[in-house]
């Protein structure tokens, strides 16, 4: 179906299920209880696992396949979120040449560093990346100020000219909408003790993501996908052969870049703020991160890693002490200081050490990312035939 | 490559979605609420957006603690702080219109992007009514902009540019805490008294709206009384070491470092500053002087002994009532109660946001409702008293506030590790008081969401 292998195509269904399901899927607690702490199905996060499970995805085509790690993607992220701040801010409010722009600004970003930082590979290649992402972050941060708003970052304004747009006499910012259907618009379904949150940004941030899943599958399934595969395996032996490598790695980071770019124009429609510290390299090793911990080179695990990741950064962050002392409020007095005051760096602003502890046991004991671990579970529990359905490209070789 | 094929199970399946997607919406109850996130039950949600990493991680942390006393108080607890004092008698001590305060926290890590992901999530995961908080104009501008679009009012905590009542003034958003204008307008006689009219300045200064319009601010009125400018360089929200960018300072040609900082980024600075030998240097004559446009205690404590005799100004300060007499009532109520609890004095930032998180209970409450078109009714030209700062007017134009100034000096003696500021003069809020309209921008009109 649609070009693809069985395999793949129940992958994509299987992708298209969680996504259509997700308000249900990450609402799982009712709203009374205490574990609705942990209920992720508000549209912001929604978004983010949508978006940044775009921005894995792609980047997952240039490091899965190809193996060289790019870092400093973020800075395609960021050129393609301050390209659709200003389509919105000078052409529309309506998000879609906004999302266009910046996949395509964000692809032109990348021709320009792909063809400078390509002559390298390995090591030099990554240090390349990031240093040019390092430039655009300083370029953001302060040289090109009046275009890109500095640290204070850039927003739409009231009297923004917005040229397609009729006059604007609400006396408000308009939001980003598609064709009139706000980004933000969200309708609520109470069932029970249960509240779940569907929101139309969220709907199309899922949409863009399964397009981008699919082409991410056809990649990785086409002659082309084959041949990044063995550049990865062995660069030398292929130039050996007679095979101009640079135009297939340059075509591979191009796409890569336009995935980011895709994220950042998509992050802008659902929230229209542009920030400069998108581009830093601490984002850029985050996207690295996604892909590590869920598995790079597998078709799904990016996906995985970048709501694992969204996940603990928005819930396990505002467990404050004060939420701690009512979870454990049952126990006597000393017994409960002593859980929170051990829990507690672990929560909180404190997040980034459960992260980083996850990180190290999953790269330790599963080193082919969440991926494995589900191979693993699955080995386990299930004798099913084809145990790989599930988790799409085998080989989850690590990094070189 | 296979077709696309239809058997009967895919068709079954295929007109199940299609039949569930046509009845979404019949089964959505699509919010009917008369405003964004409506409180239906006994209670109501407020969401405090502070700093809790990053250069400003320290007032952070002081403003949750102000926030904590203030939900205490609210909800009937402790000992009531400012709010025996507090001019309006609306609040009861029974929460806020008869239902109890509860709060939700957030990280800001000082980054607009993250600031606004926080308070997203305060407002569409937990309900959260009004946003306040925040230690960086930045955020408070991203923040303020996102408050206006969801529909929840945004009380701005520690923010001292401009714009945040000024280019990008937002009609749900108020600030209590002074800004860079004022500070410039408080400073600069007190300035010229003890440094002479015929200075010549360097700027260093923190490159983000803050740092522009403190500059700006601190500049005119200085160069309105004769100063010059020699140069103003920015420098990096993130940076901590300032040693490349104070090194040039000295042979300059300037006397007078003028450093545009706040938080961690200001102790760094003025350490470096005075690790250079800029406090004995000599410079055109004259001794080589260094000012702080604003000033706080947190920060003082963090540069120590370096703050010894410059002058700066600040929104208020835990002794003022006790310098500056019972103008200032309601000081020493909040400085008790704070110190109750916590064992130390309240910094600028607590008592703003203190003031900020009352003042909003003050307005539902007179208002009867959480209806930010009411909010922003109550709010409009309000004047109040007995919250620290005297007389005090909260400004319909740009939902700015209006009260006096302090102009501070490090103490030479310290007795204490709090008691690092004297108050050197109280400026009138009449002197700092400007038009609205001089910095642009456009309030817009209140919206309540949904």
């Amino acid at each position: 179906m649609l070009g693809l292998n069985k395999k793949d195509a129940g992958l994509l269904f299987f992708v298209a299920i969680l996504l259509v399901f997700a308000p249900f899927l990450l609402n799982p607690f009712p709203e009374s209880s205490s574990l609705a702490q942990f209920n992720a199905g508000y549209p912001d996060l929604m978004q983010r696992f949508a978006i940044f499970g775009i921005f894995a995805i792609g980047f997952n085509i240039l490091f899965g396949l190809t193996g060289y790690l790019s870092f400093g993607h973020a800075a395609f992220l960021g050129a393609g979120s301050y390209a659709s701040v200003w389509m919105l801010k000078l052409l529309t409010i309506n998000v879609i040449p906004a999302i266009i722009i910046s996949t395509l600004v964000a692809g032109v970003f990348a021709l320009l560093i792909g063809i400078v930082s390509l002559r390298r590979s390995g090591i030099y290649f990554s240090i390349l990346t990031l240093a040019f992402a390092q430039m655009a972050f300083a370029l953001a941060a302060s040289v090109l100020t009046p275009i890109t708003g500095g640290e204070t970052g850039l927003q739409t304004a009231l009297n923004d000219p917005r040229i397609l747009d009729g006059a604007n006499e609400t006396g408000n910012i308009p939001s980003p909408s598609l064709f009139g259907l706000e980004t933000g618009a969200t309708w609520q379904m109470p069932v029970g003790d249960w509240l779940f949150t569907f929101n139309a940004g969220y709907y199309m941030c899922a949409v863009m993501m399964l397009i981008a899943f699919y082409v991410s599958l056809r990649i990785f399934s086409s002659p082309f996908g084959l041949l990044l595969k063995a550049i990865k395996t062995n660069q030398n032996r292929l130039n050996y052969t007679g095979v101009s490598t640079r135009p297939y790695m340059l075509a591979c980071f191009v796409i890569s870049g336009m995935y980011a770019g895709l994220a950042g124009g998509l992050m802008v429609s659902m929230d229209p703020l542009a920030g400069a510290e998108r581009m830093q390299w601490t984002a850029s090793g985050e996207v690295v991160l996604m892909v590590i911990l869920g598995g790079a080179g597998t078709l799904i695990g990016p996906v995985l890693g970048a709501g694992f990741i969204k996940y603990f950064e928005n819930i396990f962050s505002k467990i404050n002490k004060s939420v701690l002392e009512g979870w454990f409020s049952f126990m006597p007095e000393g017994l409960q200081d002593i859980f929170v005051t051990i829990l507690y760096p672990f929560v909180g602003k404190g997040w980034h050490l459960t992260l980083g502890v996850l990180f190290m046991l999953v790269v330790i004991f599963l080193p082919g990312g969440l991926v494995e671990g589900g191979k693993r579970i699955g080995k386990l529990f299930g004798r099913r035939k084809s145990k790989d359905t599930e988790t799409g490209e085998t080989n989850p070789a690590p990094a070189e | 490559m296979s077709g696309f094929k239809m058997d009967r199970r895919g068709l079954l399946k295929t007109s199940a979605v299609v039949g569930a997607g046509l009845a979404m919406p019949t089964i959505f109850t699509s919010a009917a609420r008369a405003y964004t996130n409506e409180p239906t039950g006994g209670s109501v949600t407020l969401g405090f957006n502070v700093p809790q990493s990053g250069p400003y991680a320290d007032e952070g942390a002081d403003e949750l603690r102000a926030y904590e006393l203030a939900v205490e108080h609210l909800n009937g607890g402790g000992d009531g702080g400012m709010m025996n004092t507090f001019s309006s008698k609306a609040l009861k001590g029974n929460g806020i219109l008869g239902k109890k305060v509860e709060y939700v926290t957030g990280d800001t890590q000082t980054k607009p992007d993250a600031a606004r992901a926080s308070a997203r999530s305060m407002i569409e995961k937990d309900g959260a009514i009004m946003i306040t908080g925040g230690s960086s104009s930045g955020v408070a501008v991203a923040v303020q902009a996102l408050c206006q679009e969801a529909g929840v009012i945004f009380m701005a905590g520690l923010t001292h540019s401009n714009d945040t009542t000024g280019k990008d003034k937002k009609a749900n958003g108020f600030r209590h805490f002074f800004n860079s204008y004022m500070s410039g307008a408080a400073l600069a006689p007190i300035l010229a008294a003890n440094y002479g009219t015929d200075r010549k300045a360097y700027h260093l200064t923190a490159d983000y709206n803050w740092g522009y319009t403190t500059e700006e601010a601190v500049r005119n009125s200085t160069e309105a009384m004769g100063w010059e400018t020699v140069a103003a360089v920015k420098t990096p929200l993130a940076q901590t070491d300032f040693s490349s960018y104070v090194a040039p300072v000295l042979n300059s040609g300037a006397d007078v470092l003028v450093l545009n900082h706040y938080g961690g980024n200001m102790v760094n600075s003025l350490t470096s500053a005075v690790q250079f030998g800029l406090r004995a240097a000599e410079a055109n004559g004259k001794n080589f002087e260094i000012v702080v446009p604003l000033y706080s205690r947190l920060m003082a404590q963090g540069a120590g002994a370096n703050v010894a005799g410059i002058f700066g100004s600040t929104n208020w300060h835990w002794s003022l009532e006790n310098v500056a007499g019972d103008r200032y009532a309601g000081t020493n109520a909040f400085v008790q109660s704070f110190g109750a609890k916590y064992g130390f004095p309240p910094s600028q930032a607590a008592h703003t946001v203190y003031c900020q998180t009352l003042l909003y209970a003050d307005a539902a409450e007179r208002a009867g409702t959480f209806n930010p078109c009411g909010i922003d009714e109550a709010l409009a030209d309000y004047e109040f008293d007995g919250l620290g700062n005297g007389p005090t007017l909260y400004r319909a134009a740009d939902h700015q506030c209006f009260k006096d100034v302090l102009v501070v000096k490090g103490k030479e003696n310290p007795e204490s590790d709090f008691d690092l500021l004297e108050i050197v003069d109280v400026t009138p809020a009449e002197q700092v008081t400007y038009d609205a309209s001089i910095f642009g921008g456009e309030l817009g009109s209140c919206n309540p969401g949904a």
